[in-house]
């Protein structure tokens, strides 16, 4: 072909030019957005570190039974230079990714973009969100404490209520009938290998789908994204309502990026033990269940919905499934299909708020005894956060999209 | 001009047939190999001489990777319900496997109150491992066992364990 002697060797044979342009300086991002907006960009750096950080614990880690707790514990916490330092690093960026996700989520249930054309940017999103959960869980298995252990055993356990094949799954998953070896290798190779290259997949997902309707801003406002670029583009940037995603936006992002970074590792430093249960650090015991076993603070809501009908194992678990997927269907279950933020919409800012109180609600109680009064808590906010869902969001939203 | 396009028809069919078969026997060579392993499946039986165990005495033995709680009654436990316990001579054993039917945590033996309780979620069971409060669904569990004089062999089918009610069963 006759090369472009204008352009440099490899922007002749890659076209580096028009990629920039399409994925960098040209895509456009609204003005009108905050620093909520930049959690994104937090949340693929967090990955990025616990892709790194994890590769250098794989050097060492061991995944068999036998050796695991050693290697974790002894070999990489005391032997290997700066063992600890990944392992901190890992635990607390696992922990605290889990918060930056709630934020971003909470995020878009604040302004509604999660509607009106951007409802696979959720979707994908929640995909993500499930896919995390399910990574946390098989990388919280790897150190074979006894919190790993039992987390192993009780999760898998619930794969037990399915009518018909349950019984015959939990020992399918498990490769064994208890939490055995088999468990812990096939979870490993789930952890480092399998979720990690679906997690990326659905990244790409996630980003090419805000592509199409383009991101949201704080008042909902539809933009002509196309009129404004050219605006922007013909020198008039001050009025467009648009910037681009390069340098514009990620020099913000990054800016929010750097205080968290010191927020992070603040924590990774002098504060990494929130994110390592003490139980875990007794080996793991088949023949003994710690007295008192909760999961790791992000899973709380979740169980506490699990445990909340405390009268009913199968009420438990179908709540809890329904916990699980509800989130899915938010676009559906908000019946006003215009996009606003929640505090031009009196009734769903009283929703937003009332759903972050009962799942902080969820969470407090999720990690206290589930005995007595608990109990009764727990069941009270265990309904009100499907009532929220199910009941009143469609409820609501249609009162507001009569009002207009 | 038409195109004859029933030669790509055959080739897109041919290779559908062929991804459908492949990818079914990948998916089943998959899943098979998650299955547990000959050598798991073929875990031994559990014998347990009874003879040496006083009234009120617990046993823990582990039985294919479970915990089973084996408890010598005395006359003033409550009597079992559904002829849930094993009996052998004069002497009554509670024989169960300690996972709670909830979630599979193990129950802890309460002497004083004579139950067993789950630390997990709250579940209560008495002390022939018949559920009394809380989330578990059903009795503990009882294992396949037959006896054979004073021991108790835990992994096969003795006339005792047949005759149980199904419920009580594995």
């Amino acid at each position: 072909m006759a090369i472009d002697n204008n352009k440099s060797w490899i922007d002749a044979r890659l076209n580096t030019t028009m990629l920039t342009k399409v994925m960098m300086t040209e895509y456009w991002i609204p003005k009108n957005i905050n620093f909520l907006w930049s959690f994104g960009v937090v949340l693929a750096t967090l990955f990025t570190l616990l892709i790194v950080s994890g590769m250098f614990l794989l050097m060492y880690y061991k995944p068999d039974t036998m050796l695991a707790f050693d290697s974790v514990n002894r070999v990489i916490m005391q032997e290997v230079a700066y063992g600890w330092l990944w392992r901190h690093m890992h635990a607390v960026a696992a922990s605290v990714i889990f918060l930056v996700i709630y934020i971003h989520m909470f995020v878009a249930i604040y302004y509604g973009s999660y509607k009106g054309g951007r409802e696979m940017i959720w979707i994908s999103g929640m995909l993500l969100f499930v896919t995390f959960s399910a990574e946390g869980f098989s990388g919280y298995m790897l150190p074979w404490g006894q919190m790993s252990y039992w987390a192993a055993q009780v999760i898998t356990n619930l794969f037990g209520g399915i009518p018909f094949i349950g019984a015959d799954l939990v020992i399918w998953i498990r490769g064994n009938y208890v939490v055995a070896d088999a468990t812990l290798t096939r979870f490993f190779a789930l952890h480092v290998v399998i979720l990690p290259l679906i997690i990326m997949g659905i990244v790409v997902l996630h980003f090419y789908s805000l592509r199409i309707p383009h991101v949201n801003n704080q008042e909902g406002e539809e933009i002509d994204f196309e009129a404004e670029a050219e605006k922007f583009k013909a020198g008039d940037k001050k009025s467009s309502k648009v910037m681009p995603f390069w340098p514009t936006f990620l020099a913000e992002d990054f800016f929010v990026l750097s205080g968290f970074m010191i927020f992070f590792f603040y924590l990774v430093f002098f504060h990494y033990s929130f994110a390592m249960d003490p139980i875990n650090f007794i080996p793991a015991d088949s023949m003994k269940t710690p007295p008192h076993i909760y999961p790791e603070w992000y899973f709380l809501w979740s169980y506490e919905v699990l445990r909340g009908f405390f009268f009913s194992a199968n009420l438990g678990l179908i709540a809890f499934g329904i916990a699980n997927v509800i989130f899915f269907v938010l676009p559906w279950l908000d019946r006003d299909p215009s996009v606003k933020p929640a505090h031009k919409r009196p009734l769903f800012r009283v929703w937003f708020w009332a759903l972050i109180f009962v799942m902080i609600g969820l969470t407090v109680y999720g990690k206290l005894p589930p005995t007595g009064i608990n109990a009764w808590i727990g069941f009270v906010f265990s309904v009100s956060f499907l009532a929220l869902l199910l009941v009143v969001l469609p409820l609501i939203s249609k009162i507001e999209r009569k009002r207009g | 001009m038409a195109v004859d396009e029933s030669k790509r028809d055959f080739l897109l069919a041919a290779l559908g047939t062929f991804a459908g078969i492949g990818g079914a026997a990948a998916a089943y060579s998959m899943v098979k190999t998650w299955d547990p392993l000959p050598s798991v499946i073929a875990a031994g039986v559990t014998t347990v001489d009874v003879s040496s165990m006083q009234g009120g005495e617990l046993r823990t033995v582990e039985f294919r990777g479970k915990p089973v709680y084996i408890l010598k009654k005395t006359p003033d436990m409550a009597p079992a319900k559904n002829k849930s316990t094993v009996k052998i001579g004069s002497d009554e054993f509670v024989v169960v496997i300690a996972i709670c039917t909830h979630l599979g945590c193990i129950p802890a033996y309460v002497s004083e109150t004579k139950q067993f309780k789950c630390a997990c979620h709250g579940g209560e069971f008495d002390v022939n491992g018949a559920n009394t409060f809380g989330p578990p669904p059903k009795p503990l569990v009882i294992p396949p066992f037959k006896i054979e004089g004073n021991k108790i062999l835990l992994g096969e089918e003795g006339e005792e364990y047949k005759k149980l009610a199904p419920e009580l069963k594995a």
